[in-house]
């Protein structure tokens, strides 16, 4: 197991190197020059000249990347040229924002998903399964961000029911240990906190979760009735064990397999999905700021975001596989 | 915002009698039949363009009747009323379709053509290409579709090309994947032992048998495509990074630009975001039903 | 292995992502200082959105709009600015004078005016900053850092770049309650720029025990103690806390000399996304927001909301690259004039309120000329004059940006279809190029000689034409593309008239040579403005958007 591992993380350095390698170059190839975008309409050309020597601009491409890498052994990831901010320092800030948002994007779409995809198949053909079908499709085929959009105007604006924006009402001047700004309410016991933070979070995960929860109904459907078929619960069901007993050791068991990879898989694709949403509702979390990068040639800040970014995603695949590894031997020869 | 779906790997098709048996049990299906459909109004919609509106797209020709708090609803000689530059709304929706269509096809081409090249050589050749070539596709796996399309988009600039290689680059390492495992699976298979037994030159056991045998899953994966590049290219508008253009006729463009006019002219933005839903739709549907007519796993 | 340990551990390992993301947000994120008020405290505080986060609070090296608008609550400087004006008035200097070789201003200082650390503002204090600025060195003085130092006062006492040598700071003197500045060569608009918030007064002691100029842990000025959590003014407003990338809050000063504000606390949060500004408003989660979209403003006003326009203090124009050989020709220069409705782009593009504008400079500046040549909207003409200049039916380039919205330019997409059209009536074909402002278009017009016609402008940022004609047309640019060394003569003599009246006639001819010469088209003066929940009163706007906040009062 411990090999297994061992061999998997060995395996990651090397896609990360490359990962930080083909940023680095990508990232110098975008047009534009980044003192320009930093200094605005009024910048003079000397000035330009002067912010990209500071910043090192002005060097060669190798020499700029081995500084890159010294600096990334050292765990300093620079900072942003635009606001001055250390990289690493803003992605934590940012950080718990998009935790919260994907944990409960992820979270909607598991507890939807899973009985909606199991009674789905259960009545297969039934007007249940044709409406989680049916609606599942719809999760994928309208923009992440026109949902978000729609979602709020219906909620927020028309009915009123819910917040538009934001994580919390400021107002509320709570305090947050943990900036998981649900978990920080219930652990200060400011529980009118947490409530503020929960009902903020309802739009935006429902946003977020619409792609996954369309897959995890969809996986859970197939995985269920494929495993209805298999010979293992015929001889349950012939060695007379009631139905509910059948269903839970046997088929939820089985069926759930395949689900949690999936699950696994969209907890990375979660990130990208993020950048649109926390933008629409205004989450300040992780994916905005690497939209204002974007839009500002912030090098440091998109170099430095899409690797923390990359090493999640590399991480959480690194949990399914060994959990998957866990649950099938097979798989660890692999 | 990665494919949604991805076609399961590895799923030779049996050539000749299997197509025509496909095709029956397609038929069988609504929902086939439905997306079906769809992608037809679509495709006749984007080539019969000029012949459905008089107007030109994009031609801003009634500015003068916009304010920036106003914009005219359906009216006389204005099916739809107009878009917040002047042009006729109808007229943009209706070559929008032209614009997607010639988006999709050739990003999901480009995909193809390259991560067909990739999973080729790879699975083809195997030894240190397949080694080299998983490592790259593993790279660029470990960074989300979107955000992929989103560097992409943000070097080469903001034109319809850049649009099309954005969605493209994002598709290779899938399609690479796809035919790696395709070629893979079938070099076991005993037709292909058979074939480099009696000394068949490797090229032509890989174009002339593995390859046409890879064909299904990879079908697929394009129809399955052409419904994200719809959307991917929405969400690289509303990102600053699609067309730059505001006046094209192209959907996602519109949308964003509503979204300024949401509570005066919902209905700006509910339009082109249901031409992409619909759309998406379509071809998700004939792409869902072609996968499970074309395994053989799923007889059911 | 039994079921059981593997659904556990198969939950651990699904658990195990979660974890791993607590685990490090937990350790990362700062504590909490101050006991919460659980219940919260709905009223005296003022809620505002910012379009993104304050790069920075000490106002020296800052430029922003963002980082100056708080800046504005917590700092005063020598000069303030009139309410509701973009005229000068008494500041922490109650009145001053200057001699006659503009050389020389003395400022009386206000007495018995607090820090908000407790210690004493006066003449010493006012030359520490002067002295601060000037010895910037290293780091400090590239642009992003000291932008409206360099710009105002043009150069430090020693740099490695012999062009910073040239100052026009020569000393500053301590004389009981009065200081007096002295200059190596005049400057006219000495007054109104000491009122821009870089030039505020901050406490020298506080700057001094926090390391204000120094990069600190981040290995950014800006970014280091000082300035991120002990920025120490004079203003109405104290400092009370910052969580980074969420929200900013301020608290009242109680001792604050001109009495404390009435509301208690001001929170600031970051709201990138226009639609979700305008919404936040609507629903009551915030107080007020800034640049309202033209498309908004009806819906809010009707809507009972209070949309407040600002006096404009900008200018939007076409400009013209002359090293285009078709825009070299001034024949081909006035029939675009002429071609332009600028009524009509006003009305379709701009908003409510805005005028269109006939010069470089906007009507409440000083230096504003009388009358100038004006090139009203005449189709015929202009196709009579492209006919002259052989060139109907000649393509012209047109560059614009895009997804970018800027207080002169609410929305250059709109802008540029409305000329577009206007052009095409009168036989020139257009060939578009959009580009992403920051930094595509930016550098395509700044530093590329291959533009054409294209849309840029600017905000004032103080009550003077330097901040116009002085930037614009100051030197030799790529952007205008064209050499008049006249013209640059004259610039460079209003900007260092000896006093303001003097300037103000110097920019005035300027003004007037430039209409002639028509390097570009002044299109108009969008007027910007504020969007305010009804409970809110007291606002009043400034041109230079400088308010400062302890004129709100919270209704209800």
């Amino acid at each position: 197991m411990i090999a297994f591992v061992a061999r998997r993380l060995a395996l990651v350095v090397p896609v990360l190197f490359g990962l930080s390698l083909l940023l680095f170059v990508w990232l110098r190839l975008l047009p534009g020059d980044p003192a320009r975008a930093l200094l605005g309409e009024r910048a003079t050309q000397e000035g330009i000249d002067r912010v990209n020597h500071l910043y090192g601009f002005d060097r060669s491409l190798p020499e700029q990347f081995l500084l890159f890498l010294e600096r990334l052994a050292r765990g300093d990831l620079g900072s942003s040229i635009r606001t001055g901010q250390s990289v690493v320092g803003s992605f934590f800030e940012r950080f718990p924002a998009t935790v919260e948002l994907a944990v409960a994007g992820l979270g909607l779409a598991i507890v939807v998903g899973i009985p909606l995809g199991y009674f789905a198949a259960r009545r297969k053909g039934g007007p249940l399964d044709h409406l989680s079908v049916g609606a599942s499709l719809l999760g994928v085929v309208v923009p992440v961000f026109f949902l978000a959009y729609l979602l709020k105007y219906v909620f927020a604006i028309r009915l009123g029911w819910l917040p538009t924006a934001g994580r919390q009402d400021v107002r509320l001047d709570a305090t947050h240990p943990t900036g998981l700004y649900v978990l920080d309410g219930v652990l200060t016991g400011e529980w009118d906190a947490a409530w503020d933070a929960l009902l903020h979070l309802i739009l935006p995960a429902m946003a977020l979760g619409a792609i996954p929860l369309a897959i995890i109904v969809r996986i859970t459907r197939a995985s269920v009735l494929e495993v209805m078929n298999e010979d293992f619960v015929r001889t349950a069901r012939a060695k007379g064990l009631t139905r509910a007993v059948i269903r839970r050791r046997h088929v939820m068991r089985n069926a759930l397999l395949p689900v949690s990879t999936t699950i696994g898989l969209q907890a990375g694709a979660l990130l990208a999905g993020a950048v649109l949403t926390e933008t629409v509702f205004a989450l300040n979390g992780v994916g905005e700021f690497l939209f204002t990068a974007v839009n500002h040639l912030d090098y440091p800040v998109l170099q430095g975001f899409v690797l923390f970014i990359a090493v999640i995603y590399a991480v959480v695949n690194l949990l399914v596989d060994v959990s998957y590894a866990v649950i099938d031997p097979r798989a660890r020869q692999r | 915002m990665s494919a949604p779906v991805l076609a399961q790997e590895a799923v030779p098709a049996r050539p000749g009698g299997t197509w025509r048996v496909a095709l029956r049990r397609l038929l069988r299906r609504r929902s086939a039949i439905a997306g079906g459909v769809i992608v037809l109004l679509f495709t006749v919609v984007a080539l019969a363009a000029p012949l459905l509106t008089p107007y030109e797209p994009g031609s801003a020709e009634w500015a003068g009747k916009i304010t920036p708090s106003s914009v005219p609803g359906p009216g006389p000689g204005h099916l739809l009323g107009l878009d917040s530059f002047g042009s006729d709304l109808f007229t943009q929706l209706v070559y929008g379709a032209r614009q997607s269509l010639v988006i999709g096809i050739t990003a999901t081409g480009l995909g193809l053509l390259v991560g067909a090249l990739v999973g080729l050589l790879a699975g083809g050749l195997g030894g240190w290409v397949d080694t080299l070539a998983m490592r790259v596709t593993d790279v660029m796996l470990s960074i989300p579709a979107l955000l992929l399309a989103v560097s992409v988009a943000a070097v080469m600039g903001r034109s319809p090309v850049a649009v099309m290689i954005a969605i493209a680059a994002a598709q290779v390492p899938v399609f690479a994947r796809l035919l790696r495992g395709s070629m893979l699976a079938q070099r076991g298979l005993d037709y292909v032992v058979a074939a480099r037994s009696v000394g068949v030159p490797t090229s032509r056991i890989v174009f002339g048998q593995m390859l046409p045998n890879s064909v299904g899953p990879v079908i697929v994966q394009a129809t399955l495509v052409l419904a994200t590049a719809t959307i991917e290219v929405a969400a690289l508008s509303f990102l600053g990074l699609g067309q730059a253009d505001p006046t094209v006729a192209e959907w996602g463009r519109m949308l964003v630009k509503a979204q300024a006019r949401l509570e005066s002219a919902p209905h700006l933005a509910l339009l082109p975001g249901a031409c992409i839903a619909v759309t998406a739709l379509g071809f998700t549907l004939v792409g869902e039903a072609l996968r499970e007519v074309l395994d053989p796993k799923t007889t059911r | 292995m039994s079921p059981t340990t593997t659904r556990v551990r198969r939950l651990i390992a699904v658990a195990g992502a979660t974890g791993l993301a607590l685990a490090i947000t937990s350790c990362s994120s700062e504590r909490g200082t101050r006991q919460a008020s659980a219940g919260g405290e709905k009223t005296g505080t003022f809620v505002f959105a910012a379009a993104s986060e304050p790069v920075a609070l000490d106002p020296a090296f800052v430029a922003d709009s963002e980082s100056t608008r708080v800046a504005n609550q917590i700092f005063e400087g020598l000069v303030s600015i009139k309410p509701g004006t973009a005229e000068p008035a008494p500041g922490l200097a109650t009145s001053w004078s200057q001699t006659d070789d503009g050389l020389s201003y003395t400022f009386q200082l206000r007495k018995d005016v607090k820090f908000s650390d407790g210690t004493p503002f006066d003449a010493e204090a006012v030359c520490f900053n002067f002295e601060r600025w000037y010895n910037w060195n290293g780091p400090l003085q590239a642009e992003n850092i000291s932008n409206l130092y360099q710009l105002v006062f043009a150069g430090f006492k020693t740099s490695d770049n012999p062009a910073l040598t040239k100052g026009i700071y020569k000393g500053c003197a301590a004389q009981g309650d009065a200081v007096t500045i002295t200059l190596t060569r005049p400057y006219g608009s000495l007054i109104p720029a000491l009122a821009i918030s870089s030039f505020a007064m901050q406490s020298p002691t506080a700057l001094k025990q926090y390391k204000a100029d120094d990069p600190g842990a981040s290995g950014d000025v800006r970014r280091n103690e000082y300035s991120t959590a002990h920025p120490t003014g004079t203003g109405p407003y104290l400092f009370e806390s910052w969580e980074k990338g969420q929200r900013l809050t301020l608290r009242a000063n109680p001792t604050y000399w001109g009495g404390k504000p009435k509301i208690d606390k001001i929170v600031v949060r970051i709201i990138p996304d226009g639609t979700a500004r305008l919404q936040a408003l609507q629903s009551g989660e915030i107080d007020g927001y800034d640049l309202v979209a033209p498309a908004d403003v009806q819906g809010l006003s009707g809507a009972g909301f209070q949309v407040l326009p600002r006096e404009p203090l900008n200018i939007l124009y076409l400009g013209m690259n002359q090293a285009d050989p078709l825009l070299a020709d001034i024949r081909v220069r006035k029939a675009i004039a002429h071609a332009l409705d600028k009524q009509a782009i006003v009305s379709q593009t701009l908003p409510a309120g805005t005028k269109p504008a006939e010069q470089f400079i906007p009507p409440p500046v000083n230096g504003y000329a009388d009358s100038v040549a004006t090139y009203d909207y005449d189709p015929a003409k202009a196709k009579k004059l492209l006919e002259e200049a052989g060139a109907v039916g000649k393509t012209v380039t047109f560059n614009y940006p895009t997804g970018t919205s800027r207080p002169y330019m609410p929305s250059p997409e709109d802008t540029f279809v409305a000329i577009r059209t206007q052009l095409e009536a009168v036989g020139l074909k257009v060939n578009a190029v959009p580009e992403k402002w920051s930094p595509e278009y930016l550098e395509r017009i700044k530093a590329k000689t291959d533009h054409g016609l294209y849309l840029l402008g600017g905000t004032g940022i103080m009550n003077s034409a330097d901040t116009f004609l002085g930037i614009f047309f100051g030197r030799k640019t790529v952007e205008w593309g064209f050499e008049d060394k006249k013209l640059f003569e004259s610039v460079a003599a209003a900007r260092s008239a000896r006093n303001l009246a003097e300037q103000g006639e110097k920019y005035a001819t300027v003004s007037k040579e430039l209409m002639d010469l028509l390097p570009g088209i002044p299109v108009a003066h969008p007027v910007p403005s504020l969007a305010l929940s009804p409970r809110i009163t007291g606002y009043v706007t400034s041109p230079l958007a400088a308010e400062v906040w302890n004129t709100l009062e919270i209704k209800g």
